[in-house]
C-alpha cells in the first residue's frame, strides 16, 4: 500500500505550507522584537563608548559595563561632544559637531554604521567617522570606533585616546570568534593591556599598536614599544585587532595634529 | 522505580555511557572540537543543545505521521533552524548580554549532527514522551563529554577553570608555576580536542570490552 505521505503532490504541498508557516512566524517574531533589539543595540553602543573612557562597573578581574538603566544618563553626562569627521583620501574634508550632524541627518552621531562607512571608503567615497569627546576628571578623552575582521567574522571596538594619542581605554568585541581563543579579545586582561600604549612615535609618525607574539613583555611594562602581548591560539584574531587599529585610528591623526596647533 | 519506567530511564541513561553520542556513535564531533577550549563555553553549549534536543525531538515526534519521507531531512533541518533562530531572537530582545555569549553557538547547534541523528533515528518513530526523554538523554551524554573535554583543555591549556586561576598565576609565577610548570598552549588548539576525545574513547572501551568492535 502506498503511503499517502509518499505522494509527490503531498510532498510539495507540505513543503509549501511548512515554508509559509515557518517563514511567517520568523518574520513576525523578527519584526515584533526588532524595536527591543534595536534599543538593546543602542544602549550597548553607549555602554561600549563609556567603557572605552573608563566608565564601567568592572570588578577585580572581569569587564562589566555600566548597567543599561544608567547608561543613557551617564552617556549624556560624560560625553560632552560627538564630532563627525568626513574623510576622503586620508584627509579630513569636513568636521561637524553633533548639532550640525543632527540638523543634517536627524540621527545621533554614535549611531553611524561604521561598517557601512568603511565599505563606502573602499568604493572611493567619503567616509564619515564619529569621534566622541568625553570628559573625565577634567581631562578630555577622545573615543574613536574601529572596525575590522577577525578569523570568522567581524570584530570591532572603541579606543579612548588622550590628545597625544596615548590609549586611555579600549573595548573590543566580536561577532563569532572562537570561544576560549579569539573570543578572548573582549576579556579584561587583553583590553587592559592597551591602556597607556602610545600610538605615535617620538618623531610624530603613526605606529599603532601591534598584537605581537613572543614580545617577552607579558606584564606589558613597556608602553612605548607599540606592542601588546598576543593571545595564545588566536593569531588571526590578534592580527585583525592590529589591522583595525592601524587602518582606522590612522585616519584620526590629522585631527589630533590640528588639536595641537 | 519511581518517576520513570525501566524502559524510559534507559533512554536517559544509555546515551550517558554505553551509547554515548560522541564516544560511541561519534556524532557531533565538530562542535566538540570547536568550543571546548574553555569550560564555560562547553557548559553553555551543553545547555543550548539540551533545550534544542528536548523541544526538537518533541516537535518532530508530533509531526512524525505527516512528514513526507522524501523531504524529511529538510523538514528536520527547518525545525532545528527555526527553534534556534527563535531562541536567538527572544534572547536578543530580553536577555541581550546572554544572547551575545550564545550567538557564536547558533550556527554550531543547527549543524550538530547529534540533533539531526536523533530526529532521524528516534523521534520519527516514537511517541512524544519517549522522544523527549531520548532527546534529553542524548543531550546530556553529549554535554558530559563536552564538559570533560572542556575541563581538561582549559585546565592544561590556560591553567584556569571557568576563568579562575586554579593553578596560580603564570605571569607572576605563583602556585604551580613557581616550580617550573608551564601551560600547554597546544591544548587550546582543536587537534587536542580530538586527542582528548580519543583518550576518552580508549578509557571507556578498555573498561567495557563489550563496546569494542571487531
Amino acid at each position: 500500500m502506498e503511503n499517502r505521505t509518499d505522494k509527490n503532490s503531498y510532498t510539495i504541498i507540505f513543503a509549501v505550507v511548512m515554508v509559509a508557516i515557518v517563514g511567517s512566524l520568523l518574520a513576525y517574531a523578527a519584526s515584533a522584537l526588532s524595536g527591543r533589539i534595536d534599543e538593546n543595540k543602542r544602549l550597548e553602543k553607549q555602554q561600549n563608548i563609556l567603557y572605552a573612557m573608563g566608565i564601567n562597573d568592572n570588578d577585580e578581574t572581569s569587564a562589566v559595563f555600566i548597567s543599561t538603566d544608567k547608561a543613557p544618563e551617564a552617556f549624556d553626562a560624560n560625553i560632552v561632544e560627538q564630532l563627525v569627521l568626513t574623510v576622503e583620501d586620508g584627509e579630513i574634508i569636513k568636521q561637524q559637531t553633533r548639532q550640525e550632524y543632527l540638523d543634517e541627518n536627524g540621527d545621533e552621531p554614535y549611531l553611524i554604521d561604521i561598517k557601512k562607512e568603511k565599505s563606502n571608503a573602499k568604493d572611493g567615497k567619503a567616509r564619515r567617522m564619529p569621534l566622541f569627546i568625553g570628559e573625565k576628571d577634567g581631562e578630555k578623552i577622545y573615543i574613536a570606533p574601529i572596525y575590522g575582521k577577525g578569523l570568522w567574522d567581524a570584530i570591532w571596538g572603541y579606543v579612548g585616546l588622550d590628545e597625544n594619542m596615548v590609549v586611555q581605554g579600549a573595548y573590543f568585541d566580536h561577532k563569532g570568534e572562537t570561544p576560549g581563543l579569539g573570543a578572548n579579545i573582549k576579556e579584561r586582561y587583553f583590553m587592559d593591556d592597551f591602556i597607556g600604549e602610545h600610538l605615535m612615535d617620538e618623531s610624530g609618525n603613526f605606529q599603532g599598536v601591534t598584537v605581537a607574539k613572543g614580545n617577552a613583555d607579558p606584564t606589558n611594562q613597556r608602553k612605548t614599544d607599540f606592542k601588546v602581548d598576543a593571545l595564545a591560539g588566536a593569531t588571526i584574531t590578534g592580527d585583525g585587532v592590529t589591522a583595525m587599529i592601524k587602518s582606522d585610528l590612522r585616519l584620526y591623526v590629522p585631527f589630533f595634529q590640528n588639536l595641537k596647533k | 522505580m519511581g518517576l520513570l519506567s525501566k524502559k524510559d530511564s534507559k533512554l536517559i541513561l544509555d546515551p550517558l555511557a554505553d551509547n554515548n553520542p560522541i564516544t560511541i556513535q561519534v556524532l557531533g564531533i565538530c562542535s566538540a572540537l570547536a568550543i571546548t577550549a574553555e569550560l564555560k563555553a562547553s557548559i553553555v553549549m551543553s545547555i543550548s543543545v539540551l533545550f534544542v534536543m528536548g523541544v526538537g525531538n518533541v516537535v518532530i515526534s508530533l509531526m512524525r505521521n505527516i512528514i513526507p519521507s522524501k523531504i524529511r531531512i529538510i523538514v528536520q533541518l527547518v525545525v532545528v533552524a527555526f527553534l534556534v533562530i527563535i531562541v536567538d531572537l527572544v534572547l536578543k530582545a530580553f536577555a541581550y548580554e546572554l544572547s551575545k555569549t550564545l550567538s557564536v553557538f547558533v550556527g554550531l547547534i543547527i549543524t550538530n549532527c547529534i540533533i539531526m541523528g536523533r530526529f532521524e533515528a528516534f523521534a520519527l518513530g516514537n511517541g512524544i514522551w519517549r522522544s523527549f526523554l531520548d532527546g534529553i538523554g542524548n543531550a546530556l551524554g553529549y554535554g558530559v563529554i563536552l564538559i570533560i573535554v572542556g575541563f581538561f583543555r582549559e585546565l592544561l591549556g590556560s591553567g584556569t577553570l571557568l576563568g579562575f586561576k586554579v593553578l596560580g598565576d603564570p605571569i607572576e609565577k605563583t602556585g604551580l608555576y613557581a616550580i617550573g610548570y608551564e601551560n600547554n598552549g597546544f591544548m587550546l588548539l582543536s587537534p587536542m580536542a580530538l586527542i582528548v576525545v580519543g583518550i576518552l574513547i580508549w578509557v571507556q572501551r578498555s573498561r567495557n570490552k563489550a563496546l569494542i568492535e571487531d
